[in-house]
């Protein structure tokens, strides 16, 4: 998954090189890969993602040539990291994001996760996802992505109310999900599906019904999604017209406490903010290693990367993209070198969204000093900071933002 | 036709025969820069490479709001005839608060040319300047100016400005300040019609302080008209309100670039540097005479300019304050109408009561120290100045609603303006409307020509200085303008309506109505304040009160979700930027009590205008 917009940061050079900070204390992270792929059907009004249609590129050329710049940029990747003196490290977990990486053939993602295999192995047991659209898969090509070495599969279920997938222009079929998750079990692989809450017209009862029905696929893990109007989006027009209302951040709060309520219920608990799952070994490995701020690289265009503290993203446009590799260049659009005092302002809002929660001992003591009000407001368990971790409460999470504000006063 | 003049004549050796002493009167936008700028041109004193428009306002604030705030006098020559003749140009200040300083630019002069925009008219500052002019005895050259654009009606308004100065319509001159059409011809005209100064060479000396400005190399630079006798350089002077004697460091005269002179003689005009630092020291309005041979009676027309409204000034960073404090001191050095003094407030700590002299005064004050001293600043509603009488009979002055005795009271006096508004005669019925509900009484009404009238108005200040001109504007389709005046004061029933945030008085939040008007005051503050203080994690009850009595309520609902939900596949620059700008909305922030106040919530009673509905509560 990666935005539209791009940050602004500093120019990334041409061979990948990387700032001698990046290979500080390597050895001791996990290193992690993602993939995306920029491709959809049809572009949902909500999402800007950078994603495209077959008729946005003109043709489906990229499509059918997308693996193979692919494993060139993974290529690139295994290269500048040793010439950036990082040493060599086994990949923990791999994702595959978009766009829609099932509308590639699943030889194309099996052929992308090979190279990256083949370049620098797998830990045992690691963890490897893609996300899928229902309505893009077949009993066959989850079976081939099993072959391939994927071990999880992210449906985007979204709703299971017609009227809300209407508005959400969600193309596929409510019962078109169960099937899929059935195929994916039988196949072996590890199932977990997406929901959005709060979409124009969705009624409570509507949200329990998606949330019902998600939890009576059986799957590991679930993430909900508040709908987010982004600027620029099909959406965003429609209410900016009247068409459609605005979405409610009250509404909102109310689906969240029910959508834990019932997760927790079915034995799903929270992990982060959005995510919940079976088991601690169910959470979404790759996710966390984002939150715990781990080293991933990122293939793809418009694909975000870190490696200890130095983040960079790639030119957005998939021809854009291709042509840098083409010419042997590395296709970042532009970096950051993040310095000590960003790094740990980031460590707090990235770690305080997770149960397993922030050590409170490497909080400044200006930051400690919030902690008791925090508790005062019933946004952070207590017991939990007298032992020495800060994680929220219920409330705080529907507050994290302002936690992460308060702790960074 | 005149060509510039081949040789000047050289100051305090000039014939007051050969000077000619005028200004430009005008509304506002007629284009008095505009035209002062073409006539510097066109005489030579500023070379056609270092011409920018609106030469003469230097300021960074006049520049960007186009609008003159201090005047400035310089000497140019012109000659007809083969005659070389000294002509003195003053640009004064357009906008009503600043009326004082106008007054004496004028006293200054011999003769005003009228400035009259040919596609707009007279407007109620034409009027205003002109009656200032008349009881100066300065003799009035009818202009109209812009007659390049094609909406101009020379021969409606020739006749209007005919009309209203008792002269005929083809002796109003034709100018364009944008292309210079017509603007030799006006020099011509000064020369020819305006009379000489007169005054006795052999008096004490006797000069008018017509502007003073402070100047960060020079110290303050003090403008002066001599009437009698003359000042030359290393003499001592003295200022006949104090009796204080400064000595003289410079003398000269300004075209434009100041240029030292051998001294002035009378007629002349000039500039005084003494070295004194404050322009307090040297007031516009004052008499300048020598210290070796002072005259007795000092001239007609000095008084101090007197602060109009009130404002509370506070840093939004409680830290800021002795910054504040230094900045204040340094533009009070520059600015003789500004007054303060310290004051705190419980909801928004150690700050500054200062007096200005109007809205607009308040704003160029507000913007300047903003900019000049890199602060950020809370000013609270503005007030006028109330005489609280009480049953004891002492007498109050309250210049902060959150000074306002509490019963015992035994009167209350507001200050009333007398306002006079020219508008197309078909917007009569709604002005008088506006009037009326604003408590004025009719004084008279006249018509200036067949569709345009002049109505004026007694009202009290308070209900004309906030938003009173925006709405007129409104009202008249933009046709409407204003001019007003202090005029005494008068009785009225006046209470004090306080805000409550979470049962909490906040007493920036104060304001003195007449008591008709309370009820809409609190039902408009709390809905306002309703749309602009964000939700917090706590309901805020807002209250308006009048003593105990609650007169309106309002509250605002406890924010339940702040979190982005949406993982940004890895990008986290995004997320922390996103903070950043939280982080950044929240310094703007004002916490009063538990509550965090958005600087805007301050400056929400300025307007009565209704709070924009569609702001999102997030
Ligand atoms: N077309 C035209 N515009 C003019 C003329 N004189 C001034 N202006 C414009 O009118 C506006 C106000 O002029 P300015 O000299 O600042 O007016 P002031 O407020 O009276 O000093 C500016 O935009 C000028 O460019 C003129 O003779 N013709
Ligand atoms: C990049 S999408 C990829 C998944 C796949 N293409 C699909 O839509 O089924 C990942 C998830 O982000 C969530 N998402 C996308 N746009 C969103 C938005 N504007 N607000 C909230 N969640 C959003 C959806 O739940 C979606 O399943
Ligand atoms: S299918 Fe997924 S990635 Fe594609 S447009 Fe829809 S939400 Fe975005
Ligand atoms: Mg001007």
């Amino acid at each position: 998954m990666t935005p539209s917009a791009l940050p602004l940061g500093d120019p990334a050079p041409a061979d990948g090189i990387l700032p001698a900070q990046a290979a500080v204390g390597a050895a001791d992270r996990k290193f992690s890969l993602y993939a995306h792929i920029p491709f959809c059907a049809v572009r949902c009004g909500y999402c800007d993602f950078n994603t495209y249609t077959a008729t946005e590129l003109g043709g489906g050329a990229s499509q059918d040539a997308y693996a193979e710049t692919a494993v060139r940029e993974v290529e690139f990747a295994a290269r500048a990291l040793a010439a950036s003196g990082l040493p060599p490290r086994k990949l923990s977990t791999v994702f595959f994001g978009g766009g829609t990486p099932t509308l590639l053939p699943a030889g194309d993602l099996t052929r992308i996760l090979g190279a990256a295999i083949e370049l620098w192995g797998l830990e045992d047991g690691a963890e490897v996802t893609t996300e899928a659209n229902p309505d893009s898969v077949t009993r066959d090509s989850l079976q081939e992505l099993r072959d391939g070495g994927f071990t999880r599969v992210s449906f985007g279920m979204q709703s299971a109310v017609p009227h809300v997938l209407k508005v959400l222009d969600r193309t596929h079929k409510p019962e078109r999900v169960p099937q899929a998750v059935a195929w994916a079990r039988e196949a072996g692989l590890n199932v977990s599906v997406d929901l959005i809450y709060g979409t124009p017209g969705e009624s409570l009862a509507d949200w329990e019904t998606s949330v019902r029905t998600a939890l009576s696929y059986g799957p590991d893990h679930i993430s909900a999604y508040s709908l987010i109007v982004e600027e620029g989006t099909k959406l965003a027009a429609q209410i900016r017209r009247g068409q459609v209302p605005n979405i409610d951040d009250d509404d909102h709060a109310v689906k969240y406490e029910l959508a834990d309520a019932l997760f927790s219920e079915a034995g799903l608990n929270w992990y982060e903010v959005s995510n919940w799952s079976r088991t601690p070994e169910d959470a979404c490995q790759h996710n966390l290693a984002y939150w715990r701020g781990d080293d991933w690289w990122g293939i793809g265009p418009g694909a975000h990367s870190h490696v200890g503290g130095v983040r960079w993203w790639n030119v957005k446009h998939p021809t854009a993209y291709a042509n840098r590799l083409d010419k042997g260049e590395s296709p970042a659009a532009g970096r950051e070198t993040l310095d000590a005092d960003t790094r740990a302002m980031e460590r707090i809002m990235l770690t305080s969204r997770l149960s397993e929660g922030l050590a409170i001992e490497t909080l400044s003591p200006e930051a400690r000093k919030a902690i008791a009000g925090l508790i005062a407001q019933e946004l952070v368990d207590p017991l939990k900071a007298f032992a020495g971790t800060l994680v929220l409460t219920l409330k705080g999470r529907l507050l994290g933002d302002a936690v992460t504000r308060a702790l960074l006063d | 036709m005149s060509p510039m003049a081949r040789t000047a004549p050289v100051p305090a050796a000039t014939d007051p025969a050969i000077i000619r002493n005028f200004c430009i009167i005008a509304h506002i936008d007629h284009g008095k820069s505009t035209l002062a700028d073409r006539m510097l041109q066109l005489t030579g004193v500023v070379q056609q490479r270092d011409m920018k428009a609106q030469y003469l306002d230097r300021m960074d604030i006049e520049r960007e709001r186009g609008i003159t705030i201090k005047s400035q006098a310089v000497r140019i020559p012109w000659e007809v005839d083969g005659t070389a003749y000294c002509l003195n140009m003053i640009d004064t200040p357009g906008h009503v608060d600043f009326t004082y300083e106008v007054s004496r630019s004028l006293a200054a002069c011999e003769g005003a040319i009228l400035l009259v925009d040919a596609a707009q008219g007279i407007e109620a500052q034409t009027l205003a300047n002109l009656y200032l002019a008349m009881e100066n005895n300065l003799t009035i050259i009818p202009v109209l100016n812009k007659i390049d654009l094609p909406a101009a009606q020379p021969e409606k308004y020739a006749a209007e400005l005919a009309n209203l100065i008792g002269g005929k319509p083809e002796d109003v001159l034709m100018v364009s300040g944008k292309t210079g059409a017509g603007v030799e011809e006006l020099l011509d005209q000064i020369v020819r019609d305006l009379p000489a100064p007169k005054g006795d060479p052999n008096a004490p000396a006797r000069a008018m302080i017509f502007d003073s400005v402070y100047d960060t190399y020079r110290g303050v630079v003090t403008y002066v008209r001599v009437i009698d006798g003359s000042l030359s350089p290393r003499e001592k002077i003295q200022m006949m309100s104090t009796r204080a004697t400064h000595e003289l460091l410079e003398i000269g005269v300004s075209s434009p670039e100041p240029k030292p002179s051998k001294g002035l003689g009378v007629g002349e005009v000039g500039y005084l540097i003494t070295g004194v630092k404050d322009v307090r020291l040297s007031k516009v309005g004052d008499t300048v005479t020598t210290f070796n041979k002072p005259a007795t009676e000092a001239l007609a027309g000095y008084h101090d300019a007197k602060p109009m409204v009130f404002s509370g000034l506070y840093p939004m960073d409680g830290t800021d304050y002795p910054v504040l404090r230094d900045a204040l001191e340094k533009l009070m050095l520059n600015d003789a109408a500004l007054i303060y003094e310290p004051e705190t407030s419980a909801a928004l700590g150690f700050g500054f009561r200062v007096g200005f002299l109007g809205l607009l005064h308040l704003e160029i004050t507000r913007e300047r120290l903003e900019r000049e001293h890199n602060l950020d600043l809370i000013s609270t509603a503005p007030n006028v100045e109330y005489e609280v009488t009480l049953e004891d009979k002492k007498v109050v002055h309250v210049t902060n609603p959150s000074e306002y005795p509490s019963g015992k009271i035994a009167e209350v006096r507001e200050p009333m303006v007398a306002a006079t508004i020219l508008a197309p005669t078909e917007f009569v019925g709604a002005i008088m409307e506006l009037c009326q509900t604003r408590r004025g009484i009719l004084g008279g009404m006249d018509y200036l020509s067949e569709d345009r009238v002049e109505i004026r108005y007694r009202l009290p200040l308070a209900e004309i200085v906030f938003d009173f001109f925006d709405i007129l504007k409104s009202k008249t389709r933009g046709y409407g303008s204003l001019d007003w005046k202090a005029d005494g004061d008068q009785v009225a029933d006046l209470v004090k309506v306080d805000i409550l945030l979470q049962g909490e008085q906040v007493d920036a939040f104060s304001a003195i109505t007449h008591r008709d008007k309370a009820y809409a005051y609190g039902v408009m503050m709390t809905g306002k304040l309703r749309e602009l203080i964000p939700r917090q994690q706590f309901e805020v009850p807002i209250q308006a009160a009048i003593g105990a009595r609650i007169i309106a309520r309002e509250s605002i609902r406890a924010i339940r979700k702040d979190v982005l939900a949406k993982c940004y596949g890895g990008d986290i620059s995004r997320k922390r930027k996103l903070l950043e700008k939280q982080k950044e909305g929240k310094k703007r922030m004002k916490m009063v009590g538990r509550v965090e106040v958005p600087q805007e919530a301050f400056i929400a009673a300025l307007t009565t205008a209704e709070a924009p509905k569609d702001k999102s509560k997030k």
